[in-house]
Order: C-alpha cells, then structure tokens, then sequence
C-alpha cells in the first residue's frame, strides 16, 4: 500500500531573476473531463539545459510535457499559464502549429513514418513551405548529424525509416524535430523503448544537442536522469512536489515523498 | 458414495500397464476428433461447392469454343451479339461492363474517402453515431430496390436532361455510384482506423496541420487499404445484374454514347438466360459470358491479395 503524502509540503525551487528562461509554466492544471490529472505545476526550464521529470506512472508527468506543445488539444482541458517568449501560449487564439515549430516533440515509442529516411525529416519541412532541393538536402544532413545518426545512415538515405533498428529510428524522430529548428525539444521517455546500448547513444546525442536545444525529459528511468539532467522534477499523483539541481535531487532530497522514490520504496 | 466412485475410476485406469494408461483413448482425445472431423467436414463440403461450380461454369462456358467451334478472338472482339443467328460477338457486353464499373468507381471515390476522412478524422463522434448506421443501411438495402428507385427516378430525370429514353450507361453509372459507395467508403473507414495513432501524433508534433497530417501521412499510409476497398466496389459493380439490368436498356450493341441504350454481361445473361435451350449455341453463349464474370472476380480477388501484400511488405520494410 502506497503511503500517504501531504500534497501541501513542496520544495520546487525557482530560479535568479538573470536566469535565462525558455520557458515556464504558472498554476498549470490538467483535467480529463472529471479526472484532475495536474495540479498547479509551477515550472521554469532554464535555456540549453537539460530538465528532466521524474517520478513513478500515472503521476502526470507525461500529461504535463504534452502540455507544452499543446499536444493535449482535443484530449484534455488545460488551464494556467505557459510563458515562452514572454507570450501565454495556452491561449486558444495562440497558432498551435507555430508553437509546435518552435517546440518539437519526442515520442515514448519511436514513430518514423513509413517513408523513407530522407522523406522522413522533408516531410515538416516541406509542410512549413520549404521547397528549395538544395536546402532541404542540407538540412537532411545537419538534422542527421546534430542526432548522431548521418554516419550509420549516409548510404542508404531513400530506404524506409522501418527498417532501421529501434534506437536508429528514434535519434530519426529526434532528427526529424531538429530539422526544424526548434527552441525547445520534449522527449517523453524516448529511451522506455530501447536497449542500452541503443539508449547509451540517444543520450550522448542529448547532451550534444543541450549547446543550441533546451530540453526538457520525462524518463521513467532514475538513473538516465541522474546521468543526463541539470535539473530534475518530481511529480507524485498530479502534483509537482520537488523540484532542484539533478546532485541535490538525488544525493539530499528535500521531503519525504522524494526521499522515499530516489531510496526505491515505490514507482 | 462419491468419494468410492472417484477411486474405482481411478483404479480402472491405473492399471500397471503403462503402454495401456498413456495409450488409450479418454473423453479429452474423443472430443478433440470429433471437432476436428466436424471442422473437416465442413471445410470439405465448402470445397466441393465451389470447386463443382467453377468446373460447371467453366466447362459450360468454353462448349461455346469446343463443340460450337466460335473463334475465342472472335467472341471477344466481334461486335455483333445475336445467338440465334449463331453471331456471338461478346464485345458490346464486355465494353458496357467495364464502362459502367470504372465510372461507377471513379465516380464514388472521392465522395467515399471525403465521407471515410469526415468520419474518422473530423468528426469521429458523428461518423460513428450517425454515418456508420447509415451506410450500414446503404449496405444492406436489395439491389432491386436500387433498381426500382433508378427507373423511377433516375431514368425519367435522364429523359428530361439529356433527351433520348433515359435508358443507358449514365443511368447504370448513377445507380451502381450509390451502390458502392457504401461498400468503399465502410472499408477505408476501417483502413484510415487502421493507420497508427501514432503517425498523426508525430506529424502533429512536427507542426503539420491536421490537413497536412490527413493528406501527406493518414491517406498515403492508407493506400493499399483504399485501394482494396475501390477495387471490392468494382467488383460488387461489375457482377451487378438486377439493378443494372433494369436501367441500361438491354440493347446488345456497341454503346455509341453515354446516354444509348446498352448492356452488360450481367444483364444481357439474366435477360437472355429464360429464352434459351440447354446445349444450344444461344444457352452456351451466356454461359461464355458467366465464365468471363467468374474470371474477372479471380482477377479482382487477386488484384485484393497482390495488393494487401505490397502493403504490408511496405509497412514491415
């Protein structure tokens, strides 16, 4: 039986006035109809750095990073505030395809379109109205490299995405969301479905990425966290109930909630 | 008392002989043979059906070759049907066939994946609560109602646009169009089902809009399955016979135009099929025809599997 935790004792840190920010988010709330799946989550994610979410399943925090680029329209109703570039964009007059250029997104399970490599990372891009062949080649190859991935696949850009191994196809989908440019990258446990060595490599490939990316990572995984992030968020049942510097987080957690997942009594 | 019944069956079957207790039969191995022999014999029946039929048809259809000694290339190109003059020139028949079936499917198409993407991607809701019903509807209504409904309606509409007696390909067109149209538009529903949430979810992620995702991502994953679907519309178009037969006009002749008087293979045999005697050139001559419709559902099926494989080759690659 889970223990109960006081919702009520939270330790989220807030960061210097000077601290550049990508983004943060202010009493944000999640509800699926009558499920109140977030709770005022009050988040700043400092820019090229690395945030990691943690915490155990169903405590919200995928549902919390879908909210960022507005993935959760249509799903669930989402109020508060999301600031990025001093703009709320949770306001519905905000133009939802311009924020998710601006704020890419990967998936739990690689999800490569059934097209070709070089199809794969076009396709946004040709949906943003970029048309020049020489560009968009150039960009192939840059995508390609940023996410670690242009050696192994140089030679076989017109084969289909589906046939690359699993952690291929995923540094693919990260490939395929730099090719736009974006500012922000959401990663939603992009490792849960990979080995370790696959996820070794996707790892590397984030830390590179931090120099020109802010990212933000919901791992399921404590120790990929530890190894990757700057900062860590530890959401429980809904709630954001902690939240510091990844070598606080794990080696002097604040209360009692968080000491208990880091030492492993549940999640 | 149940207890001692419980231990002499024991006792019965364990003998010391264990070839005996691990060879004999029990109730387990019985029913597992009679379900097997049931299934069996099922299968076989099936088989025997349709592998009599296909003897049937086929023998009966190449007699117009073998005993009537007509030319096959005569049979397919001559223009000019009239049996009982021993002139057997399928070509008016085969041409109306194909005209009214590719019409009919170019026709419903697009109509048919409009209403498969309203459906599933704009308003899943009312596509499940009240189109679904509908179209299951449409499935299910007799062809001879459609028939009815087209010479009622659509032939004395023709009339009085195009002139002439209404009767013709154009009508057929218009019948057979909402005639498949249910049966396309119901299976790319369930191919545009079939496309993993999981694409849209990243074209969306990626900035696409929800046209973008439709158009670039859900329809071209969906391909072999639209496909599948418009060709099961062809195939219930072109082995149509009442509903068709009751507005093309029944002329066994070339079809000059649209709007003339013309026939299919399907409506020239249930038409014919009455007035003739069995074994003779006219009776042999239709049973031609059967064979060339029970040809081209081969070829259809065929089209259907050919297709559902590059698919999924396509999706494992």
């Amino acid at each position: 039986m889970l223990k109960q935790y006081s919702f009520d004792k939270t330790a989220v840190q807030t960061f210097a006035d000077n601290t550049p920010l990508a983004m943060k988010t202010e009493n944000l709330q999640v509800f699926y109809g009558a499920n109140h799946a977030m709770h005022d989550a009050n988040l700043e994610f400092p820019k090229n750095q690395i945030t990691a979410l943690i915490g155990a399943s169903g405590s919200g925090k995928s549902t919390y990073l879908r909210s960022l680029n507005r993935m959760n329209d249509g799903i669930a109703t989402v109020t508060g505030k999301i600031w990025y570039h001093q703009v709320d964009i949770n306001e519905p007059t905000v133009n939802i395809y311009e924020i998710r250029r601006h704020i890419g997104m990967v998936f739990q399970r690689p999800n490569p379109f059934a097209k070709s490599i070089r199809e794969n990372i076009i396709y946004a891009l040709r949906a943003n109205g970029l048309k020049n062949k020489a560009e968009l080649e150039e960009r192939v190859e840059k995508s390609l490299r940023g996410a670690a991935l242009w050696d192994e696949v140089k030679d076989s850009l017109d084969k289909s995405a589906l046939s690359l191994s699993g952690g291929q196809q995923q540094r693919l989908c990260i490939a395929r969301s730099i090719a736009m440019e974006p500012d922000v990258l959401l990663l939603d446990e992009p490792c849960s479905a990979l080995d370790p060595i696959s996820t070794v490599k996707v790892e590397e490939t984030l830390l590179e990425l931090q120099k020109k990316y802010t990212i933000i990572i919901v791992t399921h995984n404590m120790q990929q966290a530890a190894r990757v992030s700057s900062q860590c968020a530890f959401f429980h049942l809904g709630h954001v109930m902690e939240y510091t510097s990844t070598g606080t987080m794990f080696s002097n957690p604040q209360i009692p909630v968080t000491q208990d997942y880091i030492a492993g009594s549940f999640g | 008392m149940e207890q001692t019944n419980f231990q002499l069956k024991q006792q019965k079957t364990q003998s010391n002989d264990w070839s005996a207790r691990l060879h004999h039969a029990t109730r387990a191995t019985r029913e597992d043979w009679l379900g097997k022999s049931i299934s069996y014999l099922c299968i076989g029946v099936i088989i025997l059906v349709v592998a009599s039929m296909l003897w049937f048809i086929t023998s009966k259809g190449i007699a117009t070759f073998t005993q009537n000694h007509v030319s096959l290339g005569k049979f397919l190109t001559g223009t000019n049907w009239a049996p009982d003059q021993g002139k057997i020139g399928a070509l008016p028949m085969i041409v109306g066939s194909f005209a009214v079936t590719f019409a009919a499917a170019i026709v419903a198409t697009p109509f048919a994946v409009g209403t498969a993407i309203f459906m599933t991607e704009i308003s899943p809701n009312k596509g499940r609560k009240l189109l679904q019903p509908v179209i299951e509807l449409l499935v299910g209504i007799p062809s001879v109602v459609y028939g009815f409904i087209g010479l009622a309606v659509v032939v004395p509409f023709m009339r009085s646009i195009v002139g002439g007696s209404g009767f013709g390909i154009i009508s057929a067109t218009f019948v057979l169009f909402v005639m498949v149209l249910p049966t396309i538009t119901s299976m790319t529903v369930d191919s545009l089902r079939a496309v993993p949430r999981h694409f849209k979810e990243a074209s969306l992620a990626l900035g696409a809009t929800r046209w973008q995702t439709v158009s670039r991502v859900i329809l071209r994953s969906a391909t072999p399955g639209i496909l599948t679907a418009v060709i099961f519309g062809m195939a219930r178009a072109f082995g149509e016979a009442l509903a068709v037969q009751m507005v093309i006009g029944n002329a066994a002749i070339m079809p000059k135009n649209l709007i003339s008087p013309a026939s299919t293979l399907t409506s020239q045999l249930t038409t014919g099929i009455g007035d003739t005697i069995d074994g003779t050139l006219p009776n042999n001559a239709l049973w031609s025809l059967a064979l060339i419709l029970l040809l081209m559902s081969l070829f259809f099926n065929a089209l259907v599997r050919v297709i559902a494989k590059r698919g999924q080759l396509k999706h494992e690659r």
